[in-house]
């Protein structure tokens, strides 16, 4: 792990339903990788989006400043926050050789492709906690604390702006769905 | 000195007239423009900005009634995009010969028919002819600091124009990115609230924009024409003044690697951070290819412009909006090519027309772009055959 440290560009692609905060798990990601002293833009699928369909936002982290403006098209890492999309979007599309995928699921998922897979169950996490919002559960946050392990961002960056980004109750319950994350993803062997 | 926060272009945009402590923002939303008026309309109602927000019904009426605020000396702002900017327009012209020091926030986008959100830079071409100042910002901080400096600029005794800083939609104005944000003492030390146009007031009462009948009129035209060529000794000194105070340099232009670049790219907006990131890779591989960015649009920098072109053997222009039917095709290509003629340049000046309507612009097409205009080496404005091309169309 410290995979942010060792490139000098790592392109990210979210995916998630309309509503579920892929663009927040994406702004995130990016604050608190400034906070570590790194450079990085997020943004979501350039278009219209509806609630519940299937959505896609985007990050890019570096050393220096990001110049390219474009969406991502070969992600070195994907996050999936809601699995069920999985059977009708291919979220592998373009994902970089041996690239990085993070997906939110109690169990390992059958994926056919060689790649370097982690999991985490977000979705308990937040039942857990009671983060759930119109009968969503909200798992983008914690999406977010398992996938700063796997980059290498620090977990306290991340508290720090989800604060920053939250507050009150939110902020705090979303504190901590992002620090079992960080502790509970895990390395599935091989692909 | 600020705190570097990663915010959108619209944010940064809304914070920059926020820091420059306007009186008054008139706006009507519209995508991807939408973002900046509903922060300035959340800053006002939590108190943080002391402004008063006209919501209106159309952008014809937030732009009126933003040159009324200014007519009686407020600080004003507003923000559009696309069809948005198009309502505006009968009063872009208005704005700029009644001399009132507006500033607007343009979310570059394309224009209907058919229907397309998305960034091109059809809307802010349009609005070329109206005698506004206009920037082109390539990133979020860009765009904060030239609503910033716009203000400088506009207030300016030797201006008293109105400003437009464009923005690409959605590639500039909804991406997160680092941005250094200026508080508000810091932008009226350097911008300071200075009323010296002619203002409405019961009590010295003036008239502005009355009949001007063929005795008179054209000699507002001729002025208007005056100050904006004039602005031009302003804009530099308001740049230079921006870097002693915040640190950040800008030019009306940016120029990478042109002194021995055989191929000159020359490219607006957020298309030139792409164009840059190729140019790094491919000057990396001894391609002999440079790149101009043109931030300040009018009045258009043509020394600035010029002077980067000198050694070059084809200079290779890039648009994001079409004047279909004219001897140019693309509206930045008019200006460079008028620029080029004017000083005699013998070299092919080319046309690249990409991304419209959203289409990506990728480095591959400016690679494409790169090794067509390569092919013209050595050759005369004469020998092309067809100035132009459009890059990422479906055959």
């Amino acid at each position: 792990m410290g995979l942010i440290a060792e490139r000098s560009l790592i392109e990210l692609r979210f995916h998630g339903r309309g509503g579920q905060g892929a663009v927040t798990a994406a702004h995130i990601t990016v604050d608190s990788a400034v906070r570590d002293g790194f450079w990085g833009t997020a943004f979501p699928f350039f278009g219209a989006e509806r609630r519940g369909a299937p959505v896609a936002a985007f990050a890019r982290l570096s050393r220096g400043r990001v110049m390219t403006r474009s969406m991502v098209r070969n992600p070195d890492v994907v996050v999936v926050l809601d699995p069920s999309i999985m059977s009708y979007v291919n979220v592998f599309d373009g994902l970089k050789d041996r690239g990085i995928v993070v997906i939110n699921s109690p169990t390992r998922p059958n994926i056919s492709r060689e790649v370097k897979l982690y999991t985490v169950n977000a979705t308990r996490i937040a039942l857990d906690l009671g983060l759930v919002l119109a009968g969503w559960p909200l798992v983008n946050i914690a999406m977010v604390g398992a996938l700063s392990r796997v980059l290498g961002i620090r977990l306290d960056s991340v508290l720090e702006s989800i604060r920053n980004m939250l507050s009150g109750r939110m902020a705090e319950l979303n504190v901590t769905a992002a620090e079992r994350a960080y502790h509970e993803v895990s390395e599935i062997g091989g692909g | 000195m600020g705190k570097v926060i990663p915010i959108s272009g619209n944010y940064a945009v809304a914070y920059a007239a926020k820091a420059a402590d306007v009186d008054v923002i008139a706006a009507y939303p519209i995508t991807p423009q939408t973002a900046v008026v509903e922060k300035l309309s959340e800053f006002v109602a939590n108190g943080e900005l002391d402004a008063e927000f006209i919501h209106v019904e159309s952008e014809h009426s937030a732009l009126s009634a933003v040159v009324g605020a200014s007519a009686v000396g407020a600080r004003v702002f507003t923000a559009t995009s696309a069809q948005g900017l198009l309502l505006m327009y009968e009063i872009m012209h208005i704005a700029s010969t009644l001399r009132l020091p507006i500033v607007m926030g343009i979310a570059a986008r394309a224009i209907s028919a058919p229907i397309n959100i998305w960034c091109d830079h059809s809307d802010f071409m349009a609005a070329s002819d109206t005698g506004w100042i206009m920037f082109m910002a390539m990133n979020a901080q860009e765009a904060h600091d030239l609503v910033i400096a716009g203000f400088r600029i506009a207030e300016d005794p030797k201006v008293h124009l109105p400003v437009a800083v464009g923005y690409d939609g959605f590639l500039v104005s909804h991406t997160i990115e680092p941005v250094n944000i200026i508080e508000r003492d810091e932008a009226l030390k350097y911008a300071p609230k200075r009323v010296t146009w002619y203002t409405l007031n019961p009590d010295k009462p003036i008239t502005l924009g009355p009949l001007a009948s063929p005795d008179w009129y054209f000699e507002f035209r001729v002025q208007l024409q005056d100050a904006i060529e004039g602005a031009r000794e302003v804009i530099s000194n308001a740049f230079a003044e921006f870097a002693q105070h915040f640190g950040r340099k800008y030019g009306e232009v940016d120029a990478y690697y042109t002194d021995d670049a055989d191929v000159v790219l020359v490219t607006m907006g957020s298309a030139s951070g792409t164009a840059l990131a190729y140019v790094e890779e491919a000057r990396k591989e001894g391609v002999k290819v440079g790149l101009i960015n043109v931030r300040l649009f009018r009045p258009f920098p043509e020394e600035f412009i010029a002077k980067h072109i000198e050694n070059a053997k084809v200079v290779a222009v890039v648009d994001r909006a079409v004047n279909a039917g004219s001897s140019f095709v693309g509206p930045l290509y008019s200006d460079i090519a008028v620029t080029m003629f004017k000083r005699g340049f013998d070299i092919p000046v080319v046309n690249y027309i990409t991304g419209l309507g959203g289409r990506a612009v990728l480095k591959d097409h400016i690679d494409h772009m790169v090794k067509h205009a390569l092919s013209l080496v050595g050759k005369k404005m004469r020998d092309i055959k067809t100035h132009y091309a459009f890059v990422g169309v479906r055959e």
